[in-house]
This record gives C-alpha cells, sequence and structure tokens, in this order.
C-alpha cells in the first residue's frame, strides 16, 4: 500500500510550495549567509519532492533520474559556495551579507 | 488508511523542521533541524514508492552536505552572539513578500486542475533497477556531462580554499 493510492496528487503540490516558501522566507529573513545557503537547500529540496511524486503518479522513471542530476548540481554548489563563504569570512571577519555592498546601488 | 496518516505526520514535520531552520537564532540548531527537515523528506520518498531515492537522499544531504555546513560552522566560530539580525521593519516586509508569494502559487495551482495519472500503477519504477536503465539509456550524456560539472567543482573549491593565489 503505498501513498499514490490513497493520497492525491495536489496535496504533494501545496505540500511542495509551502516547502518552497519557506525557503525564499529564509533567503528574505536572514542576514547570515549560511542559513541563506540552508534555505537555498530546502528550495532545492522542494522541488525535488514534487518531481519524486510527479514521477510516481505518472510512471515515470525519468522524474526520478532528473533528481539524481538536481542532487549532483546541489553537491558542487555547496562545496563552492562553502568555500566562497570561508574566503569572504577570511577577509571581512563576518559571515553578514550586509558586508558585501560594494555592488550595491 | 495508515499512509494517509503517515502523511499527514511526515507533512507536518517536514513544514515544522523547516520553520525551525529559517527562525531558530543559533546557526548549529539550524544545521540540525535541516538535517531532521531531510529525513522526514526522504520518509516522503519511501511513501512514494522511491526507496533507492531515499537512500541516496540520505546519504548525500544528511552524510555529505550536512557535514560540510557543520565543520563551517564550526571554523567560522559562529554562534548566537554573533548573529547578524535585520530590522524589525525588513523581517515584516519579507514575511509579507514570501506570503503573498504563497498565496500566488496556491493560486495558480488552484487553476492546473486535470493531471491525469497513469492508468496503470508500476511499483517497481522506484528501483535501482529501473532507474538504471534509465539513466544509462536515455541519459548517457548528462551523466557525463555531471561528472566533468562535479570535478570542475572540486578544483573550483580547492583553489577558492587556498590562503593565497598566486
Amino acid at each position: 500500500m503505498s501513498a499514490i493510492q490513497t493520497i492525491p496528487l495536489e496535496w504533494y503540490l501545496l505540500l511542495s510550495t509551502v516547502l518552497f516558501t519557506i525557503g525564499v522566507l529564509g533567503v528574505l529573513f536572514r542576514r547570515n549567509a549560511i542559513i541563506i545557503f540552508m534555505s537555498i537547500e530546502l528550495m532545492l529540496n522542494a522541488v525535488n519532492l514534487l518531481l519524486v511524486a510527479f514521477s510516481s503518479y505518472l510512471s515515470d522513471s525519468k522524474g526520478q533520474v532528473f533528481v539524481f542530476f538536481i542532487m549532483a548540481v546541489a553537491a558542487a554548489e555547496v562545496a563552492v559556495g562553502l568555500a566562497i563563504l570561508m574566503m569572504v569570512y577570511r577577509n571581512t571577519n563576518s559571515s553578514d551579507i550586509n558586508t558585501l555592498n560594494k555592488l550595491k546601488w | 488508511m495508515i499512509t494517509t496518516y503517515l502523511f499527514y505526520l511526515l507533512s507536518f514535520l517536514a513544514i515544522m523542521f523547516a520553520l525551525m531552520v529559517v527562525f531558530s537564532k543559533n546557526p548549529i540548531h539550524s544545521v540540525l533541524y535541516l538535517v531532521l527537515a531531510f529525513f522526514t523528506i526522504a520518509g516522503h520518498y519511501v511513501l512514494l514508492n522511491a526507496q533507492f531515492l531515499a537512500a541516496v537522499h540520505i546519504i548525500v544531504y544528511a552524510g555529505a552536505i550536512m557535514v560540510l555546513f557543520l565543520f563551517v560552522i564550526m571554523l567560522l566560530n559562529l554562534n548566537k552572539e554573533t548573529e547578524p539580525h535585520k530590522s524589525v521593519w525588513l523581517k515584516a516586509s519579507a514575511a509579507v513578500a514570501s506570503g503573498s508569494l504563497l498565496v500566488v502559487l496556491v493560486g495558480s495551482l488552484k487553476g492546473a486542475a486535470g493531471i491525469q495519472s497513469a492508468k496503470t500503477f508500476d511499483a517497481s519504477i522506484g528501483l535501482i533497477e529501473n532507474l538504471g536503465q534509465t539513466l544509462f539509456n536515455d541519459f548517457l550524456l548528462p551523466f557525463e556531462v555531471s561528472s566533468i560539472l562535479l570535478l570542475s567543482a572540486m578544483v573550483g573549491a580547492v583553489m577558492l580554499g587556498k590562503k593565497s593565489i598566486k
């Protein structure tokens, strides 16, 4: 017995939307660059969940293969992003994004 | 019936942990709540018959990415006292903006009715055999390109992490 027979697809759409919005809220709400990174991970996971839900409901394994690629891109993004964050901290002694305002209009 | 209750429980926990990631004061607590949120999402994958993907999700996210986050937080020595805060006005506008984004997205989903699920339900698409067939038949080139992406990301991270770049 799986979720597919009992739970409509719309509920997964709604859950992914809520998780994605919480990620957007985190990006807008916090000033710590690490928390902003975590919110981006949360948004990526909301998208992954939606892809898996569609792939299961449509009985098509291509959606789940896409999730693999998203995971690979997320891992690369986190590695490079955290390295950049270490550089920023080494130069400014804080992880506050408001210290990075040279390009701000 | 039990899957419905499991769906409710996992959804509630996922949303609660995601909110705790955003609103907890200490960055270490945020990371730990993020790990818990990832575990609930892995539970959703199991509910959706994507068992292999659930295992990969736990290994990659809880095992690799979260360890990176924890290492960086320990190296930067972040804690409650050094945590920067936005002004109340900016926080309120952030909440209003994301709330209206939620309203817009949910409203657009209302109009997107009529997604037909498959006539015959196949429980075995989440197994490693079918995923491997799809990955190495239809997506062979993207698979190879993603290996180059991972290599270049590794080189970039090492270059950025060096003390002085000549």
